[in-house]
């Protein structure tokens, strides 16, 4: 199995880390041209800038063939800015992918001053979940699963193959969302 | 709160601070000097930017002491934009840093850019909830900052030069020092954190995951993509461009150039693409010409 993590901006790194901890055998490719993406069966899209890995993207023509990938079933997660890039409704903003059904608000919790720490349930795991300017769920689409809440908000929502968290678990020692993602390509196979 | 609590809650806040600066690897922060700057920049595809009355190439040129920005003008910049702002502050002048926390600043930077205001002692930046970034020539630098509460380090390099030659030194010499340390046996920590004037438990951070316990960007004479790549080979985690951007001939064109040349600095094809048909870079000075006097990177110790 090889996973990629979107490697234009952010916390790649952590997220590669993370994977290798759930597998040494789980190839992870860092993914910047349109041969690293087709070498894979699932994609991380890390956190970052929004603003700055979308620009990205359109310059070397990676959205296109990452939005066609979605849509054949190859499982995605997007955690904070991958969160945003997903959603099929950004407030004030038009979407990227848009493949997830959710509506998102960009820094919605406030300024870095506002970012946060929780511990809170994902899919009936306890986990300490980080939140850097993180964005919010908003709104989620009848086919979209709730996996986890803070103050009765979603900020881990599935639909089909693509998941999203809004907090960052790659910037714990927590590897089980990563473990879960892993499970989502595995039961693809 | 019962201590245990606020034991969490300070070692969160130090937490999610240095992981801010982590967010904005891979990334070019760039100096501005008003909103339409900012939007030029965040269009370009900037993970932040700072906010700043004159850029360094100015602070030299009019002399004068440099001061903290007018909360004004940066209220106007964050307004503009929704990427991360950040604004800088003199070295030890806790005041202006009281003053950018109570406007919601996502990142200070206690600069040598502008004139020092404490010529002993740099901010105790651990009384802030707002996180730091702080300029370092060495790992012994670097390592005092962090110890006072820095949450992410740049090099200092040679602000307003548009010569990167002191960034490379500077990288340089953290990097050598890093695998330096890490190569030691541990009986020599002690005498190493004592040669480098720094705490013996960063030492042995250091020692133990050879690397800086915190995000390293580039900054101080990048004015080309050609520049900022160069400094990503080096081992930068992203870098920060002041003057080089807006005392360019085409601002806006440089600015996307240079993003692309962060994200892509491994690949020679792309960084041709990029720094072709770019126009003139800022003229610049060169570093081994200045007397000591004009040297910004000897402010702060």
């Amino acid at each position: 199995m090889n996973i990629g993590v979107l490697a234009l901006q952010g916390s790649v790194k952590e997220h590669i880390k993370m994977i290798t901890s759930v597998n040494k055998k789980i190839g992870v490719v860092p993914v910047r041209t349109i041969d690293d993406l087709a070498s894979v069966d699932g994609l991380i899209i890390p956190g970052g800038e929004s603003t700055t890995i979308r620009r990205l993207l359109d310059s070397f023509n990676l959205g296109t063939p990452i939005r066609e990938r979605i849509l054949a079933g190859m499982p995605v997660w997007g955690t904070c800015a991958g969160l945003i890039l997903l959603a099929s409704h950004i407030d004030g903003e038009s979407a990227y992918f848009g493949s997830l059904d959710v509506d998102v608000k960009r820094n919605a919790y406030g300024r870095q001053i506002d970012s946060f720490v929780a511990d809170e349930d994902f899919d009936g795991m306890y986990m300490p979940m980080v939140f850097i300017r993180a964005p919010m769920i908003t709104r989620v689409g009848d086919g979209v699963t709730t996996l986890a809440e803070h103050d009765g908000v979603p900020v881990a929502v599935r639909q089909g193959n693509i998941l999203a968290t809004a907090f960052h678990p790659e910037m714990t020692r927590d590897n089980r969302v990563h473990k879960y993602f892993v499970g989502m390509i595995d039961s693809k196979d | 709160m019962a201590v245990k609590d606020e034991i969490k809650a300070a070692s969160n806040r130090k937490l999610l601070n240095r992981n801010l600066a982590q967010m904005l690897k891979g990334g070019v922060i760039m100096d501005v000097t008003n909103a339409e700057q900012a939007v030029i920049a965040e269009q370009a595809g900037a993970v932040a930017v700072m906010a700043l009355e004159r850029v360094p190439a100015d602070i030299r040129k009019d002399g004068g002491v440099a001061r903290m920005s007018d909360p004004k003008m940066i209220s106007e910049i964050q307004k503009a934009v929704s990427i991360p702002v950040m604004a800088k502050v003199r070295i030890g002048h806790f005041v202006e840093a009281q003053i950018l926390e109570a406007i919601k600043i996502d990142y200070i930077d206690e600069s040598e850019v502008l004139t020092p205001a404490d010529d002993m002692y740099h901010i105790d930046k651990t009384k802030f909830d707002t996180p730091f970034v702080c300029g370092a020539r060495d790992l012994g630098e670097a390592l005092r900052r962090i110890a006072e509460g820095a949450s992410m380090i740049r090099t200092k390099g040679e602000a307003g030069t548009g010569d990167v030659v002191e960034a490379v030194k500077h990288m340089r010499k953290m990097r050598s020092q890093i695998a330096e340390v890490s190569a030691l046996p541990s009986e020599q920590l002690a005498t190493y954190a004592k040669d480098i004037g720094a705490p013996l438990d960063l030492v042995r951070a250091v020692a133990k995951n050879k690397a800086l316990p915190v995000v390293n960007f580039a900054a101080g004479g990048i004015a080309t993509p050609a520049d900022a790549a160069l400094m990503m080979q080096l081992g930068a985690d992203g870098v920060f461009v002041g003057s080089g951007i807006f005392k360019s001939s085409d601002p806006k064109r440089r600015a996307e150039a240079i993003v692309k040349a962060v994200a892509y600095y491994g690949d020679p094809a792309i960084l041709a693409g990029v720094s072709y048909g770019l126009g003139d870079a800022m003229r610049g000075l060169d570093v081994e010409g200045m007397s000591e006097a004009e040297r910004l990177a000897k402010r702060g110790w």
